[in-house]
């Protein structure tokens, strides 16, 4: 289907179930339960899942084909986000400009920054990423103050002339992006007894986007294409002696992920129309790389994993408190639910950020392969036999 | 003039820090051939023995100071620090007046002991993988030892004074003969540097005039060779390692009067400490220090009202476009050596 | 006038004179050995041809054209194809792959990158490069991974994928350096199919006396950077400066 092989049609077809079905996967737990809180169906969340997931999958396509570890990808997303909201400053706030924009932005940025980039590699070319990337967060936050807002961000204001739209609403508002009229903001809900569904309007935007991203994203991992940019990371030397530069396919690639980078960031102006130089800051660079790493980079659903796994820890586990502990451990012992509940703190709450170094160095030192890498064994070993070692390494199966 | 020199004078604090996680940084990267995201984090913790050191030192225990009443007409109350029961007072206010320097001697043995523990339990494993897992696992061990930071001592600056002696400024033009009034200096920066200095010196002398500095220097330039010539090269770079996160951990104690230390300063020093070591060569030494120097007073001159006016916003890209000029015009850096990191 | 030819190259690094006062003439469709002791400069020679390095003086024209100041890339594309002393694949993809990409180099000729029809039609790419694996007697390995072959498995791929560009000089490294007897017999066999079937030159350096003489139409000596004899193989056997400078010692 669609010119994919039978595998990879049945992995986007599992995960386009997935997308659909997130409102009730992720909400597994009845409203008032205890357990509530461990339910990530609400649409803030579910957005950022398979907006990260879009970030992500374009990492995966530089870093996980070519090898070339881009430390400066959160400026492309940056890019993105200033551009859909002066879209919507200046047009309308329909989001199809304004995510056009946004790639062709970040694409041009990208073209420029992987340009000089690229004539460097291994830990020079992260190097020089890194310090671009930190220019452009250095500039958004003080020069360039008129077009980025600065340090406050770019904002909508009632002011704004949005020539083609509807620039103030009948009630004196600013108006919110939509599509056609409908409402990125907008939800229905769904109550089946304790149950509480969200579906909302923005996230399914968001979910159709990022299956379409996916698939393009197998499509070049499959072409020639992506065989040649494997063929970059495997040995560069051979494909010099082959007749090839590697920079016009390395180059392709930093493009279009850096353009994946700025859908990202339109997507995110989209639901949230604002922008900030905080996006673009180097910790945010850090991120997508932590996530493709996680989820496996090199593999097709990896970065995925990878992103809801980050971005549910990140919501889920941060707002874990004291409280919770004490009430999960109430049945022990005092002493030892004291105990417990003081080796517990330090990870939770606003301690996430240790879980997740923890976890990530973990990852890198005994599973380097990522989460696609463990479910992999873990299917092996059930299978009862040794990896198969016919399979190539891009050719991974989902973990489930 | 005054202003040239005032500008110099001020990127050597800054210039200084940078030199010296460079060459600490430079240090692992040649002997050991990884890239430690996580040299910062050694940096932050060296900060964190000074504050550590200065809580030690004011630790307190109550009084009832028969002398002095309180408004109800009880005795008062009074925290007494353990070292006055010690020391004495007088001799107890010298000490924690002191911390800072004092951390010195508290944080070498802390931070050998960090550095060859991370050597031993972690880096050690990753000599044989790529550039990139080096990268990242020591990214991770970044983040991990700056949220155990923030777990114990908060996610506020933490302000940790100099010495009195060495509080204020004083007019470095008049010192040197020049119109008083025009060079004010202050004092500490003035220390960092020097005691920088010392650092640097002590460390290139170790290098230079010992045989463990010797071994070391042939195991940067060729590994295997030394290896098969017996020598336990792999002991000498645990010993290496310790030696550059003392050297990072002192940077560290030191900066602490300068800008109070928070749990993020390891990571903000780390990425210009990453562009100072690629600007100077990888694996060059003198490159690392030189390039540290360099840029910390190109910053400083970056941030002259003058210059800022003439392009807005160069003094926070300056060190970042150095770095891009320099990387494409002299790929190995200002002194870096052939073959090193070229694939 | 050869295919290849080398004039007054020298080379330099730092104190050691590598290469001083190379001439030598590569001719069309003959199998051309160069030997010599370590340290002659042969590694360094081969490197001058490829564009690896440049020498400090001299030229060397392929076909009429110089090599000199050109990329490893654009040599490769003038119709030389180099076989390294390890082989060099790609050793995380499949048997089939790398014979793929190759093939997808040169697929019009072109070698520009064109990322759409990269993507939109392969099926030309993979008959091309089934076809050089059933040539090379590969077809059975083709969805192995390159890395877990043997190495003379290996080098056979690797040959393969010089000879799917159809190169005119192909360049050998000590094509059988730390091979089994067994592999080695089977390379030199390779290599002497290869010559039979197809018009093409190739410029081998070696070590082992056993391939060279099994192969070679004329061989040059190179002794410390500066080629000392050029003859065919039945007068270097028996050629008195060789045997001292080279065969004396080996012997």
């Amino acid at each position: 289907m669609f010119g994919l092989d039978k595998r990879d049609t049945t992995l986007l077809l599992i995960v386009a179930a997935l997308v659909a079905l997130a409102p009730f996967l992720l909400n597994p737990f009845p409203e008032n339960s205890d357990l509530a809180q461990f339910n990530a169906g609400y649409p803030d969340l579910m957005q950022r899942f398979v907006i990260f997931g879009i970030f992500a999958i374009g990492f995966n396509i530089l870093f996980g084909l070519t090898g070339y570890l881009s430390f400066g990808h959160a400026a492309f997303l940056g890019v993105g986000s200033y551009a859909a909201v002066w879209m919507f400053k200046l047009l309308s706030m329909n989001i199809i400009p304004a995510i056009v924009l946004a790639v062709i932005v970040a694409g041009v940025f990208a073209l420029l920054i992987g340009f000089i980039s690229l004539r460097r590699s291994g830990i020079y070319f992260s190097i020089l990423t890194l310090a671009f990337a930190q220019m452009s967060f250095a500039l958004a936050y003080s020069v360039l103050t008129p077009i980025t807002g600065g340090e406050t961000g770019l904002q909508l204001a009632l002011d704004d002339p949005r020539i083609i739209g509807q620039q103030v609403t009948e009630g004196g508002n600013i108006p919110v992006p939509s599509l056609f009229g409908l409402e990125m903001r907008d939800s229905a809900e769904l109550a089946l007894g304790p149950w509480l569904f969200t579906f909302n309007i923005g996230y399914y935007v968001c979910a159709i986007i990022m299956l379409i991203a996916f698939y393009i994203s197998i499509r070049i991992f499959r072409s020639p294409f992506g065989m040649m940019l494997r063929a970059i990371k495997s040995n560069q030397q051979r494909l010099n002696y082959t007749g090839l530069n590697s920079r016009p396919y390395t180059l392709a690639a930093f493009v279009i992920s850096g353009m994946y980078a700025g859908l990202a960031g339109g997507l995110m102006a989209s639901m949230d129309p604002l922008a900030g130089a905080e996006r673009m800051f180097w910790t945010a660079s850090g991120e997508v790389v932590l996530m493709t790493i996680l989820g496996g980079a090199g593999t097709l659903i990896g970065p995925i994993l990878g992103a809801g796994m980050i971005k549910y820890m990140e919501n889920i586990i941060s707002k874990i408190n004291k409280t919770i502990l004490h009430e999960w451990f109430y049945w022990m012992p005092d002493g030892l639910e004291d105990a417990m509940v003081s080796i517990v703190y330090p990870f939770i709450g606003k301690g996430w950020h240790l879980t997740l170094g923890i976890i990530f160095m973990l990852v890198v030192i005994f599973l380097p392969g990522g989460l696609v890498e463990g479910g992999q064994r873990i299917a092996n070993f059930f299978r009862g036999r040794k990896a198969a070692k016919q399979e190539g390494k891009g050719t991974t199966e989902p973990a489930e | 003039m005054d202003a040239i020199i005032l500008q110099i004078l001020n990127g050597l604090d800054k210039g200084s820090a940078y030199a010296l996680i460079a060459l600490g940084l430079t240090l692992i990267f040649g002997t050991l051939g990884v890239v430690n995201f996580a040299h910062g984090a050694l940096f932050m913790i060296g900060a964190f023995c000074a504050v550590t050191l200065s809580r030690i030192l004011t630790l307190s225990h109550e009084v009832i100071d028969e002398t002095r009443k309180d408004f109800l007409g009880n005795p008062l109350k009074v925290d007494v620090p353990y070292v006055y029961d010690w020391f004495g007072q007088e001799t107890g206010d010298v000490i924690i007046d002191w911390a800072v320097p004092l951390s010195i001697l508290f944080a070498i043995p802390i931070m050998i002991g960090i550095g060859v523990i991370m050597e031993r339990g972690l880096i050690r494993h990753f000599y044989k993988r790529p550039h990139a897992d080096q990268i990242l696992v020591t990214f991770g061990l970044a983040i991990v030892l700056q949220e155990i930071i923030k777990y114990f001592y908060g996610a506020n600056p933490i302000p940790t004074p100099a010495p009195d002696a060495f509080v204020g400024s004083f007019d470095f033009g008049a010192a040197v003969g020049m119109e008083a009034g025009q060079i004010i200096y202050p004092y500490w920066r003035l220390v960092y540097f020097a005691f920088a200095a010392v650092v640097i010196g002590a460390v290139f002398a170790f290098l230079q005039f010992t045989t463990f500095g010797m071994v070391v220097r042939a195991g940067m330039a060729d590994r295997e060779t030394v290896g098969l010539l017996g020598i336990n090269i792999d002991k000498r770079f645990t010993i290496m390692f310790g030696l550059a996160a003392a050297v990072a951990g002192l940077a560290g104690v030191m900066y602490t009067p300068i800008n109070s230390p928070n749990y993020h300063m390891g990571m903000d020093f780390l990425v210009l400490s990453f562009v100072v070591v690629v600007v100077g060569g990888m694996g060059s030494l003198p490159g690392a220090v030189l390039a540290g120097f360099l840029l910390g007073i190109l910053e400083s001159f970056a941030s002259m009202r003058e210059v800022i006016d003439l392009i807005p916003g160069i003094n926070q890209v300056i060190i970042y476009l150095v770095a891009i000029i320099i990387l494409l015009t002299r790929p190995r850096g200002l002194m870096g050596r052939k073959g090193v990191m070229e694939e | 006038m050869g295919i290849l030819e080398v004039k007054n190259v020298g080379k330099r690094f730092g104190g050691l004179q590598a290469l001083s006062n190379v001439n030598l003439s590569v001719a069309e469709n003959t199998v051309h050995a160069i030997i010599g002791p370590n340290g002659a400069g042969k590694s360094t020679l081969l490197n001058c041809f490829v564009g690896k390095l440049i020498p400090d003086t001299g030229s060397v024209m392929f076909d009429g054209q110089s090599v000199l100041g050109r990329s490893p890339h654009e040599i490769n594309q003038m119709g030389i194809s180099r076989v390294f002393q390890t082989p060099e694949i790609f050793g995380d993809l499949t048997v089939l792959e790398n014979m793929m990409i190759p093939c997808f180099a040169k697929r019009d000729g072109s070698f520009e990158l064109n990322a759409l029809s990269g993507v939109m039609s392969q099926k030309d790419i993979i008959e091309r490069a089934e076809h050089v694996l059933e040539d090379m007697n590969m077809a059975d390995k083709r969805h192995m991974h390159a890395a877990s072959m043997s190495r003379g498995d290996k080098r056979r791929l690797e040959i393969g994928m010089c000879l799917s560009q159809e190169p005119r000089l192909l360049l050998l490294d000590e094509p059988t350096a730390g091979m089994a007897r067994a592999d080695t017999n089977n390379t030199i066999d390779l290599l002497k199919e290869i010559k039979e079937k197809r018009d093409i030159t190739i410029a081998i350096i070696e070590h082992d006396m056993h391939v060279v003489f099994s192969l070679a139409e004329r061989i040059t000596v190179l002794a410390q950077g500066t080629p000392l004899v050029e003859d065919t193989p039945e007068n270097i056997k028996g050629h008195p400066k060789v045997r001292e400078a080279y065969l004396g010692e080996s012997a």
